[in-house]
């Protein structure tokens, strides 16, 4: 009861303070994203419980026995209180074994390596110096710089880094994974509502990780097709030599697709067999990255 | 000072912290004063070892993770040969107990007795360390050095910060045999011999780890 | 001759860096200069550079800690500067200074502000209140102190030599390895803190034995006050942990100086242990941090609510308690590289752990003002103002530790805001909670506390305006080290942020004018009897300044909060206690071993950040020359004779027993008029 009366008023609060406008991982566009939501507002709510009370008691009793509260009753040698002492430790244990139970399960449900579906759209996702490439392997299409999915499939993410490490995240679609060298860790998402929602890299990853954002992109599943059809019948091919020219360093990149990718490409980078990101050409000064272009 | 009148049902609330004011004795189990430079001296040291050993931990640890990453380069099984090793232990061991005799020594205040078991003791320390530098350099004439691999990376640093801990302990030892020399047996020095001691036989527990973990470990797989 | 330094090393096209380097230079030349006309070297060398009191020591570490506040503090301008200009657009700082800028600020705040405050306050403050006349090794606590000095200076001076790390605070491989980083930066990073850290374990030693083997007679454990408790644990974390960063900073050396494979991408190395090693030594540093400031709060608290302590017992168990948990939850601090649900969820679940222990800590202080008679100084604002502030970063810990909640915000400005939530209103307002309790201890005279108290407004005020709006960021998705962005929403937020900056910039202004006016006021502020707040504890029992030696005689303790034992006991019989006999006392020599071997640690460091491999060799053979030097030493103590310590003590009991006799008549007259 108080604690779903708290958890409005987080809401309430949190979206107030967001200016209603919403763009936020508060305001999910898929089943993953919406759960985070669930457990994180949970998590805030119990926690006010313990923590309104304690910041109003502390600035009550400060108040009231400050020296010059004749009425305030001194107590010079008051110092234990067994009852109390219990209280002090079993509430907090209390709480922490609810939030505990929400940790317990949250990772386990939210594990972003849990599959939603047995059929997922396969996406591949390469981390660069500095732009991120995503290869469709079943339909044979790369993208830089732009995630295209179909709104409602369930996506299955592999994700790798050819150079340093960095994370993929898109806010509104919840759970960030790390992209590493050599390894490819794995996430499941699901994207309901159809439209564009900015993604970037939340770990720094050198002088032009601000460049490491691309758009996501939901689309109703004819324009999905609609779209991997145009892929394929422009731009180039991702091969050996292709992969290459990537390895150098360059930002900001402007999206754009090859039209077929070599087969077992991502693996051979996962396992290493293909050379890693070339890193800068000197120490100072830094490496080319062109001034920024204003949108 | 605020010392208003007590509250006769304040009294019964004071259990543990707050005795104060009632003057109570203490007793034998209270602290009875700072202690003897000595112990000081052997204590702080004794911690300066464990954290050390925790530094080894934290080596052994990447040994642990790495020793599969071979990166195609030749294994731990190919490469140890126990019995340069098994020698370096005599060594190390030899000198330990040299430097036990030292101890003996110099309580014993005996400037004679003391300088030959330290001898002794760095002797055979640079007889462990050549004969470790001797291995490295087979291992890397043949191709198997720190660059090759993360499994050499993680052998050679381990085991070198071992070696380095012994080449500092001679040093040490070389300026603490000078130091009985000039000054005789004064505390301070004798403190520090405690300590000298302490020292060497750590990085003995040290090698007998490196020897089962990396060597016995090693040489079976 | 010169390895790679050339005249290429001086940032001639940063005119921003080389600006501020030319600055800092110049104020340091004018600084320098003021004292050699004034002829001040001498006093500095004798009274302050070679000392090995643990007092001195203690207060230049507090000293160096809020010089590198102002550095610290600096960057943070620029960083929240930057990123107000920054949409769309390039903003007046180039990546490649924007990510010095938070790498160092990072750096410098963690292990160039934070560490040496709370150390400084240990040292001064711990042997005063375990009632004994030095730390263990005073000697090693000097060598200690000025090689946490050096690192800083390392820092300072890559920002005109060179570069420094644009890494982050933690230097991950592979990016901090030399493929990706291969300017200096990272050397200066890496032997900075290595140098550092190995005054700070030096420290730590020093500091545990000191509470385990040296107390004045009497005090029993569980008579010692809350801070040498804490103090105690923060430096048996420090044994505990700081040999870890030790060993991976060197592994990261190693790959970088030597073409070892750690951490790199190829040949089998493994980025992912640095990241677990670094994080086995930094969250028990976190703890290394906040534990002191507990300790602070406890005692500030207790004495100004004119109480003992609520629940000792528990708060003991709770410092304890956190010191063993504090080395099993590493991996909160990346739930997201994809470890398993049961790892994720065990780690998770530690980590909350942890909050039980602190959230007792808080209701003990809490119901240390239950009953209070609370005087509100600027050391209880600080106090107050930390227990509401931490609450609500403790809050926000827990709820990143929630694996859930981390993988939507992990990374994010949310991250940002806790941890200043818990560092600044923990750790800082500890310290300077410290700071205006313990200075007139430490110099005879109290801070002005109208100028305190408007520069506690300021922080608090400015904290909230500053650190609030990073939260929203946080949810808005925004991660952290964004030299530019292009999503125009966060704009506003940050424009709030910076706002804040600026009042805290008031407050630190503040803060500096209440130094100089303190100072220049210092005969109308002083306080003969060493007792200004009424304090419990044994530090109040000597005078302020206290005399080299601390105590006259061994205080005889016999029971916890000594001091109001013996106060009480004083006002009952209207009597000082009897004077002692006195005898000599000896006292360590001051030695400039500390400052000659920082000096050959600066000499080796900057000699390997540019491989100029001769002066690395001088360097070495220097330290170890200082060495043999200070162990061939005949005398290493000089004693202070009966006669002059009789003649301290007795004008520090002359003055008490005044204070004394007024006491009683003020007492007297409130009794007769209630
Ligand atoms: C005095 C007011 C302070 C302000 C205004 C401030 C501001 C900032 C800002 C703007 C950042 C960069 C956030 C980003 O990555 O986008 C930052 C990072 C950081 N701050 Fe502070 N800070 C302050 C005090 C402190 C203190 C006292 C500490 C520690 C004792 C601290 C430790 C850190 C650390 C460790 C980082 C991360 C650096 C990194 O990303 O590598 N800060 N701070
Ligand atoms: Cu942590």
């Amino acid at each position: 009861m108080i604690i779903s009366v708290l958890r409005s008023m987080v809401i309430l609060t949190v979206l107030a303070s967001l200016g209603g406008c919403g763009e936020t991982v508060l305001s999910p566009i898929g089943p993953i994203g919406a759960a985070e939501r669930t457990i994180l507002l949970d998590s805030v709510a119990i926690m006010l419980a313990i923590v309104v009370p304690t910041i109003v008691a502390t600035l009550a009793f400060a108040w009231w026995f400050r020296h010059g509260n004749s009425r305030a009753r001194y107590r010079p040698r008051w110092a234990y209180s067994g009852e109390l002492e219990l209280l002090m430790w079993s509430v907090p244990a209390l709480v922490i074994l609810f939030l505990g139970g929400i940790a317990w399960i949250g990772s386990h449900d939210l594990d972003p390596a849990k599959p939603l579906h047995p059929k997922p759209l396969q996406i591949e996702v390469v981390s660069l110096d500095w732009k991120w490439l995503f290869i469709y392997p079943g339909q044979q299409v790369a993208s830089i710089n732009r995630m295209v999915v179909p709104a409602g499939v369930p996506l299955h993410l592999r994700v790798t880094s050819a150079s340093v490490m960095n994370v993929f995240f898109v806010p509104r679609l919840g759970s960030e994974i790390y992209s590493m060298s050599g390894m490819a860790t794995q996430l499941n998402l699901q994207a309901d509502e159809p439209g564009t929602y900015p993604g970037l890299s939340a770990n720094f990853s050198g002088d032009g990780f601000p460049y490491m954002r691309f758009n996501f992109e939901a689309l109703p599943a004819p324009q999905f097709d609609a779209w991997i059809t145009a892929a394929r019948s422009t731009g180039g091919v991702l091969d050996d030599a292709a992969y290459r020219g990537l390895l150098r360093q360059s930002a900001p990149l402007h999206p754009y697709t090859y039209r077929s990718v070599q087969p077992g490409l991502f693996d051979r980078i996962v396992t290493l067999q293909l050379p890693r990101g070339e890193g800068p050409r000197s120490g100072r000064p830094s490496p080319d990255i062109k001034p920024i272009a204003v949108h | 000072m605020n010392t208003a009148a007590l509250q006769p049902q304040d009294v019964p609330e004071q259990v543990g912290h707050s005795d104060a004011g009632t003057g109570v004795p203490h007793g034998a189990t209270d602290s009875a004063g700072p202690a003897s430079r000595r112990i000081i001296v052997g204590y702080g040291f004794w911690l300066f070892l464990l954290s050390d050993i925790i530094m080894f931990s934290a080596f052994f640890a990447t040994y642990a993770v790495l020793s599969g990453a071979t990166d195609g380069g030749p294994t731990a099984a190919q490469l140890f040969d126990t019995r340069n090793v098994a020698l370096e232990t005599a060594c190390l061991l030899a000198s330990s107990f040299a430097c036990g005799m030292a101890s003996v020594a110099v309580s014993e205040r005996n400037q004679m007795w003391t300088q030959l078991t330290l001898l002794a003791t760095g002797v055979l320390g640079a007889a462990f360390l050549a004969l470790e530098i001797k291995e490295f350099a087979s291992l890397v004439a043949r191709g198997a050095g720190p660059t090759r691999s993360a499994f050499l990376t993680a052998f050679f640093t381990l085991v070198g910060c071992h070696g380095l801990h012994i080449t500092a302990g001679l040093l040490w030892l070389g300026t603490m045999m000078a130091q009985f020399l000039a000054k005789g047996f004064r505390e301070n020095i004798r403190h520090r011999f405690l300590c000298f001691s302490l020292f060497w036989h750590a990085l003995d527990i040290i090698w007998i780890a490196i020897f089962s973990l990396v060597y016995l470990n090693g040489a079976r797989a | 001759m010169f390895g790679k330094l050339t005249w290429q090393a001086i940032p001639f096209d940063e005119p921003i860096a080389l600006g501020a380097a030319a600055l800092i230079g110049l104020v340091l030349c004018a600084v320098l200069v003021w004292v050699i006309v004034k002829g001040y070297v001498p006093y500095l060398w004798r009274e302050w550079i070679t000392s090995v009191d643990h007092k001195r020591i203690g207060v230049m570490y507090c000293v160096l800690a809020m010089i590198m506040l102002l550095r610290g503090f600096i960057d943070a301008l620029m960083m929240r500067s930057q990123q107000a200009l920054a949409l769309h657009a390039p903003g007046y700082l180039p990546p490649e200074h924007y990510d010095q800028i938070f790498s160092a600020h990072g750096t410098i705040m963690i292990f160039f502000v934070a560490m040496p405050f709370v150390i400084g306050l240990m040292n001064f403050a711990v042997p005063l209140q375990l009632g004994v006349r030095d730390v263990a090794f005073p000697t090693l606590n000097s060598v200690s102190f000025w090689l946490t000095a050096a690192g800083s200076f390392l820092v300072t001076l890559s920002l005109v030599v060179g570069e420094f790390a644009r890494t982050g605070w933690l230097a991950y491989p592979p990016l901090s390895e030399l493929t990706y980083s291969p300017g200096v930066g990272v050397d200066y990073y890496l032997w900075a803190l290595e140098i550092s850290g190995i005054g700070t374990l030096m420290a730590g030693i020093n500091m545990a034995t000191t509470i385990l083997k040296m107390r004045a007679p009497g005090l029993s454990y569980t008579r010692m006050p809350v801070f040498c408790w804490t103090s105690l644990a923060s430096n048996l974390l420090i044994i505990a942990a700081f040999p870890i960063l030790t060993a991976v900073l060197s592994m990261l050396l190693l790959d970088r100086y030597c073409g070892f494979h750690f951490f790199t991408n190829d040949a089998g190395g493994n980025p992912m242990m640095f990241v677990n090693l670094i994080w086995a030594w930094g969250h028990p540093e976190v703890y290394i941090l906040i534990l002191p400031a507990f300790g602070v709060f406890s005692e500030v608290i207790s004495t100004f609510s004119g109480k003992p302590l609520f629940g000792y017992r528990s708060m003991v168990a709770a410092t304890m308690v956190i010191c063993i948990l504090s080395f099993m939850v590493w991996l909160h601090h990346f739930f997201t590289m994809g470890a398993g649900g049961d790892v994720n969820g065990v780690f998770g679940i530690m980590s909350m752990v942890i909050a039980v222990p602190t959230g007792v800590k808080v209701f003990n202080w809490l119901f240390t003002m239950y009953g209070g008679r609370i005087r509100f100084t600027s050391a209880m604002l600080w106090s107050v103002g930390f227990m509401v502030t931490f609450v609500i970063g403790g809050m926000s810990g827990v709820l990143l530790a929630v694996p859930p909640a981390d993988f939507a915000l992990h990374n994010s400005l949310f991250l940002v805001a806790h941890f200043h939530n818990v560092i600044i209103g923990g750790v800082l307002f500890g310290a300077l909670a410290g700071t205006a309790y313990w200075f007139p201890k430490a110099f005879g005279f109290t801070l002005d506390e109208r100028l305190g108290k408007a520069a506690f407004w300021f922080w608090l005020v400015g904290f909230y305006v500053a650190f609030m709006p990073l939260y929203v960021l946080g949810l808005m998705g925004m991660t952290r080290r964004m030299q530019h962005y292009d999503q125009p929403e966060w704009r506003p937020w940050l424009l709030i942020a910076a706002a804040g900056v600026l009042l805290i910039l008031t407050g630190i202004a503040l803060q500096v004018a209440q130094l100089f006016v303190s100072i220049r006021t210092r005969n109308q502020r002083r306080d003969p009897t060493g007792d200004p707040w009424d304090g419990r504890t044994l530090e109040w029992t000597t005078a302020s300044p206290p005399p080299v030696f601390n105590f006259a005689i061994y205080p005889d303790v016999t029971g916890a909060e000594p001091y109001s034992g013996m106060k009480e006991r004083a006002l009952e019989s209207m009597q000082p206690a009897q004077e002692p006999k006195y005898e000599a006392i000896a006292i360590p020599r001051n030695t400039p071993t500390g400052f000659v071997t920082a000096f050959f640690a600066v000499v080796t460091g900057f000699a390997m950040i540019w491989h100029i491999w001769w002066l690395v060799t001088i360097g070495l053979i220097g330290a170890y020359a200082t060495f043999v030097a200070f162990a061939w030493r005949d005398v290493g103590e000089t004693e202070i004779p009966a006669e002059e310590v009789a003649r301290i003590d007795r004008a520090t009991r002359e003055v008490r027993a005044a204070a004394l006799r007024r006491t009683h008549a003020r007492q007297h007259e409130q009794g007769q008029s209630a």
